[in-house]
């Protein structure tokens, strides 16, 4: 069966679309990354097809056998299936003969897709399994002698699977996703993934006209959350002062921010007032069954959002947990499915806690409303204005974890970024 | 259900009236007084179609009970971050499908459209609210609304309810 290699050599030459250059200073970065269309062509080989684990989807999405659902491998739409065994299976989702995107539907369950245009047919492992009139009527026509069914299966992806989460490569010597996201970034993730059977509440879709890099971003910096995000501040959820830490892995791609917040309402001192704009010392939400803690993991952390280079972000939040699945689409959108999940043992009162809680989240959600802004604003800018390098200077790369006014983790997922571009 | 044809046509004028008023406060941004249209038990939610179609209980904004209807409109009015923009909440083919006084059940169609600063109008949000309207003396008010949008791919955010 035909399986997907990248493309990508270790080797080439650093081939910066013409008239490009990276800035000398680390601080800076272009926004030619944003809004380039070969850069993003080129990330599609470089990163999503090269030497990286990238999320499909959670077993939950599909938990009996030949259950399958849509999803995307960077920008290539594919499906994720499950075969009668049980095994997981990633395939691109274009007919082998004239290219057909053939799968349409969100999700279902069936053993056979058959692409709508000739019937060609598959099985969900991907395997080409018939094809109508491949003699011909009457001895005329059809396919010619030599033709071999098994060289036109759909090109499959490497597939790996930890605890519940599913991931794709076309790289076929890719190291475990285990060694993929290092020891400090895989003990967190535990947390949200803890190996405890996952039961879907329901999937959000969004578009974003911002580019994909803004949403890895996002979650890679602490500093805005104060700021932008006054629904933490105003009710007490975050503050600036509440415990936390920003933890990369060695290579700076994956990025974890976790916090702590304290029983009851969290101080805020005068100083941390003056800076953000819309605190309000007094406010309490109506209904404080939404702030409700019930702790599930152990963890010193209340909340952990973690960044999987390149297309993952899951979250752990009080009791919300989720994962974003980023799909690039072209230079200047990108597509979030969100995955939202309980646990398999919820009883009906922790799903609607769940449901109540999971309005902070999502594209209608008080701090998902506000980053899908704020990105359109990013990217308006950056399509619309003069060209200028934009600026992530705060903060120190060897400063402890502890550290939140920083762009640590946004500039070290930059040199990470340029290593594997040639930038 | 109502006797007569005309009683039952009543019926459907009242929740009519009652959805468009509803409409037009959203529309006027009134965003204050938008959980006044509930009931303090009301639940309250917004769900995609697809999501609806497969039993999966994810609301894009869920809400039980007035409360979080106001922190909702608290939040807002006062902490929320979002470009400034008209919207447009049309509402249409309501039936009333069942009377069972002092509540009564109906659908109507919907069509959220926004309009941004430099940007052409565009469809935010489209589908079918199922609605449980109970009667309160001569006013009327939600005691279930959920709106079951077509439009699974959302547009970047929704930013007000429908």
């Amino acid at each position: 069966m035909d399986t997907i290699e990248s493309t990508y050599q270790g080797n080439a030459p650093i081939v910066l679309p013409k008239g490009l250059t990276w800035p000398g200073d680390e601080m800076q970065i272009p926004d030619w990354i944003y809004t380039d269309p070969q850069v993003a062509a080129l990330e599609q080989e470089r990163i999503f097809l090269g030497r990286h684990w990238n999320f499909v989807g959670l077993e939950c999405e599909v938990p009996n056998p030949n259950d399958y659902i849509r999803s995307f491998v960077g920008a290539i739409p594919v499906v994720v299936a499950r075969d009668a065994d049980g095994a997981i299976h990633v395939f691109e989702n274009r007919c082998s003969h004239r290219g057909a995107e053939f799968c349409r539907s969100y999700r279902g369950n069936g053993e056979r897709f058959v692409c709508p245009y000739h019937n060609w047919t598959f099985d969900n492992r991907g395997k080409l399994v018939a094809i109508p009139f491949r003699r011909g009527v009457r001895g005329k026509g059809g396919m010619p002698d030599g033709f071999d069914m098994g060289e036109h299966d759909l090109r499959t992806f490497h597939v790996t699977t930890h605890n519940g989460v599913i991931f794709a490569t076309a790289c076929s010597d890719m190291e475990s996703v285990e060694d993929y996201l290092g020891p400090e970034v895989l003990r967190e993730f535990n947390t949200i993934f803890p190996g405890a059977e996952m039961k879907l509440l329901g999937i959000h879709r969004n578009t974003l006209p911002g580019n994909w890099k803004l949403y890895q971003e996002n979650l890679k910096d602490p500093y805005h959350a104060t700021l932008l995000h006054t629904y933490l501040t105003t009710f007490g959820l975050f503050v600036t002062s509440n415990e936390s830490n920003v933890v990369t892995d060695q290579q700076g791609r994956h990025c974890v921010l976790m916090s702590r917040r304290p029983q009851g309402r969290p101080e805020v001192a005068k100083e941390e007032q003056a800076d953000m704009q819309a605190f309000r010392q007094t406010m309490q939400l109506k209904d404080q069954r939404v702030l409700d803690y019930f702790r599930e993991v152990d963890s010193p952390w209340t909340g952990s959002a973690i960044t999987i280079w390149p297309n993952l972000s899951a979250l752990r939040q009080q009791n919300i947990l989720n994962t974003r699945l980023i799909v690039p689409r072209g230079p200047n959108e990108l597509m979030m499915i969100w995955a939202v999940f309980g646990r398999a043992t919820d009883d009906e009162a922790m799903v609607r806690h769940r449901l109540r809680q999971n309005n902070i989240f999502g594209p209608a959600g008080f701090l998902g409303i506000e980053d899908n802004e704020a990105l359109k604003f990013v990217q308006d800018g950056l399509t619309r204005s003069l060209p200028r390098h934009g600026l992530a200077m705060l903060g120190d790369d060897r400063e402890p974890v502890d550290t939140i006014i920083t762009e640590r983790a946004i500039r070290g997922m930059y040199r990470y970024y340029r290593q594997v571009m040639g930038f | 259900m109502p006797a007569t044809r005309a009683a039952f046509r009543a019926v459907r004028a009242d929740v009519e009236e009652f959805l468009f008023e509803y409409a037009a406060l959203l529309e006027r941004g009134e965003i204050a007084r938008w959980p006044d249209f509930f009931t303090d038990d009301a639940v309250y939610q917004v769900v995609a179609r697809d999501n609806a179609e497969s039993n999966l209980p994810l609301g894009l904004i869920y809400a039980e009970g007035k409360g979080m209807l106001q922190d909702r409109a608290y939040a807002l009015i006062h902490t929320e971050m979002y470009a400034p923009r008209y919207i447009q909440l049309r509402m249409s083919n309501t039936r009333v499908i069942a009377v069972d006084e002092p509540y009564i059940t109906a659908e109507t169609s919907y069509l959220l459209l926004e309009t941004l600063i430099d940007e052409p109008t565009r469809v935010q949000q489209t589908g079918k609210s199922f609605d449980v309207i109970r009667r309160v003396g001569d006013q009327l008010l939600f005691k279930e609304r959920k709106c079951v949008y077509d439009t699974v791919l959302i547009n970047n955010c929704l930013v007000f309810p429908v």
